[in-house]
């Protein structure tokens, strides 16, 4: 029976592409968080005067709102990612489930 | 002796003692704090009411998936809360807002470190983890394979992670508790090691989870307040704040004999990064141990089984990242409000102009500072339930180790009933809440700064390689899993103590051998390579058995086709 709706699942092309689709949009969006850091790490590590320069008469420096802009787009691609999965994935899936039991 | 009837004594008459003892604590007088009456009285209040949502969850707490998981009934939000609370540690309020307060910018680029796995755990782990387990990670790493190898692998590099961790929040608690109480080190961790039972051995999940989400909103709320009073100072522009502490940084620095060229620069240094960051080998290597360790931190990870379904870890990552970011720009405010409030106002500085009670007393001053010795006790008192509900979690990730990995599925084989389970959990949890009160004591006088980091390139090097292949990539097998993964245990352990942190500050060797801040590079690598080379060349039955088995377990993992349900079956 289990092995009956196991291969269901995976002779359902809704299957194949919800996997190839969201494995491929989560190493995107891992990408782009692993390119942010690093990123932002590496100009530490190699170019302090670039984040230290001032931004105008005052003392507020480039490298605070990069700093803070990190925190806010880690927050913001998570909810990016949760809201498409939570949504768009999930019914696809509920989709397939509903295909595969009847 | 009379120490501990002071407690009693307090908390007995919290009900009417109110205003009388805010006069206890009067900071700047004395090297060793004064007894704080205010911060015992809450504490005692918050005391009293987790232990009331102990009963109400003790009563609730029957089965071991209750004990375990909460029976799954935690909502996402819910459980965003008490991810955030497990992870705004109090070495992460106090230690990031000094580190703020000492060097600027530098505490922002570590606050940043801490936060960048969460993405990573939501894209790539947590809902193939709600899918997938159950009770512990090794219900997910071990999935398809054998299951006695793997098991003993997940506990013990679970046991690992847990002991330094929980050593390190132990002597936290001691040194904290004396400054902030005025209360003896030993009696404080007593006192984080017999709450910690109780919560754990009677309310399990249901309990440690509540006493973790009340704690989060506490801590928000007052750090919420602080950098709100901060802010209104200046009246909300940054740049004014910002001014003002470079100006008291130069002040300083002119202060001890820099010219005014040099202290100029000096206190405008606090707004770039500093040293910090020294190689771009340490820099990579830190920032993988605290990206990859969060995601095989097994206190962490167990709270994805606790809640209903994929779509509710999901939420709880979110909720998390979005709690936890926001803490670590209100701790960057508190660090500079700290320059400004605190630096320059003699009451808590001593006769040399250093913070009373040492650097990581920079938050607490502020409270006093910004909120007078009402919000002070306020403050004291949350960061040591931030520490209880910590080590609780903790204490709950290892029981689960123990007695679900080991017993019920390595000598059981599976077949130990719920009750047998639930009680070698609770036995266990006696016995660490002792070995965690014994060595946070003996490791008093000892230099731990090298624990949490350890614990978190452990995570990353060993528990995260596992898991992650187990899940993701078809051809892994359990004695590519089980070698691998020690290999990566064994090479964070080993480099670290050839590193600074410990072959010279704690073994008082000349020089480290090991040249880098973190191992997490190369021993994250040694992981998984170890985990590829014993995996593709393992030749057996059971290795072609286990490859056969991966669709079964992506169908699993993708759809939550036959994922284990809420509550117990």
């Amino acid at each position: 029976m289990k092995e009956d709706i196991n291969e269901k699942v995976r002779a359902n092309p809704k299957y194949q592409q919800l996997v190839k689709t969201r494995t491929a949009y989560g190493w995107f969006m891992t990408i782009c968080m692993l390119i942010v850091y690093y990123g932002y790490i590496a100009l530490i590590a190699f170019n302090k005067e670039f984040l230290s320069q001032k931004l105008g008469e005052g003392v507020t420096t480039i490298g605070i709102p990069i700093g803070v802009g990190v925190i806010v787009f880690t927050i913001v691609i998570t909810g990016i990612y949760v809201r498409r999965a939570n949504n768009e994935f999930d019914a696809v899936t509920a989709e397939i489930i509903k295909e595969v039991k009847q | 002796m009379t120490r501990l009837k002071q407690v009693f004594a307090a908390l007995a008459l919290f009900g009417l003692a109110g205003a009388a003892c805010a006069a206890g604590a009067d900071l700047g007088q004395a090297e060793k704090q004064a007894t704080n009456w205010t911060a015992i009285i809450m504490f005692a209040l918050f005391v009293a009411g987790t232990l009331y949502i102990t009963k109400w969850a003790a009563a609730k707490t029957k089965s071991a998936a209750d004990f375990y998981t909460a029976g799954g009934g935690i909502t996402g939000f819910q459980n965003g809360l008490a991810i955030a609370g497990d992870y705004m540690s109090a070495a992460s309020f106090l230690g990031i807002s000094a580190a703020v307060m000492a060097s600027g910018y530098d505490g922002l680029i570590f606050a940043i470190g801490f936060l960048v796995g969460w993405p990573v755990i939501t894209f790539l782990m947590a809902e193939r983890l709600r899918n997938l387990g159950k009770f512990t990670f090794a219900d997910v790493a071990g999935y398809r394979f054998r299951q006695a190898p793997i098991r003993a692998f997940a506990a013990t590099g679970t046991l690992v992670v847990v002991a330094f961790y929980l050593i390190a929040q132990m002597v936290g608690a001691g040194q904290l508790i004396k400054l902030l109480f005025g209360l003896e080190y030993w009696m404080a961790v007593v006192i984080v090691g017999g709450l910690m039972m109780v919560y754990v051995l009677f309310g399990g999940m249901t309990a440690t989870t509540w006493v973790q989400i009340i704690k989060a909103i506490l801590l928000l709320c007052g750090a919420s307040f602080m950098a709100f009073m901060v802010l209104l100072n200046y009246g909300f522009s940054p740049e004014a704040m910002f001014a003002d502490a470079v100006r008291i940084k130069s002040e300083v620095a002119a202060a001890a004999g820099k010219s005014p060229e040099d202290a100029a620069k000096v206190g405008q240094a606090i707004m770039g990064p500093g040293s910090f960051i020294k190689d771009p080998i340490s820099a990579i290597s830190f920032g993988m141990a605290l990206m990859f360790g969060t995601a095989g931190l097994p206190h962490i990870l167990m709270r994805f089984f606790t809640v209903p379904d994929a779509k509710e870890a999901r939420k709880s990552v979110f909720w998390a990242t979005t709690w936890i970011g926001y803490f670590y720009i209100l701790t960057f405010i508190i660090g500079f409000g700290a320059i400004t409030f605190v630096l320059t106002n003699p009451t808590f500085l001593d006769a040399k102009g250093v913070l009373l009670g040492g650097g990581n007393m920079a938050a607490i001053h502020l409270a006093n500072a910004v909120g007078g010795n009402v919000f002070l006790g306020f403050i004291s008192a949350v960061a040591f339930a931030t520490i209880l509900a910590v080590v609780a979690g903790l204490t709950l990730s290892g029981a689960s180790a123990v007695s679900h990995d080991l017993y019920a599925t390595v000598f059981k084989q599976g077949k130990a009933d719920s009750a047998s389970e639930l009680r070698v959990s609770r036995i266990t949890t006696l016995c660490l809440g002792v070995i965690a009160v014994v060595l946070g004591i003996a490791f008093e006088k000892q230099n731990i700064a090298f624990m949490v980091s350890l614990a978190f390139a452990i995570a990353a090097s060993a528990n995260f390689p596992v898991l992650f292949l187990s899940v993701l990539w078809k051809d892994c097998t359990t004695r590519g899993a089980v070698i691998g993964g020690f290999i990566g245990l064994i090479t964070a352990v080993a480099l670290t103590v050839l590193s600074k942190s410990v072959w010279v500050d704690v073994l008082h060797n000349e020089a480290a051998i090991f040249p880098y801040a973190s191992p997490a590079l190369f021993s994250m690598t040694a992981g998984f390579f170890g985990i590829w080379l014993f995996s593709i060349t393992d030749r057996s039955a059971q290795a072609a058995q286990e490859r056969a088995a991966f669709p079964a377990q992506q169908i699993r993992s993708e759809t939550g086709l036959g994922a284990a349900a809420a509550s117990s079956h």
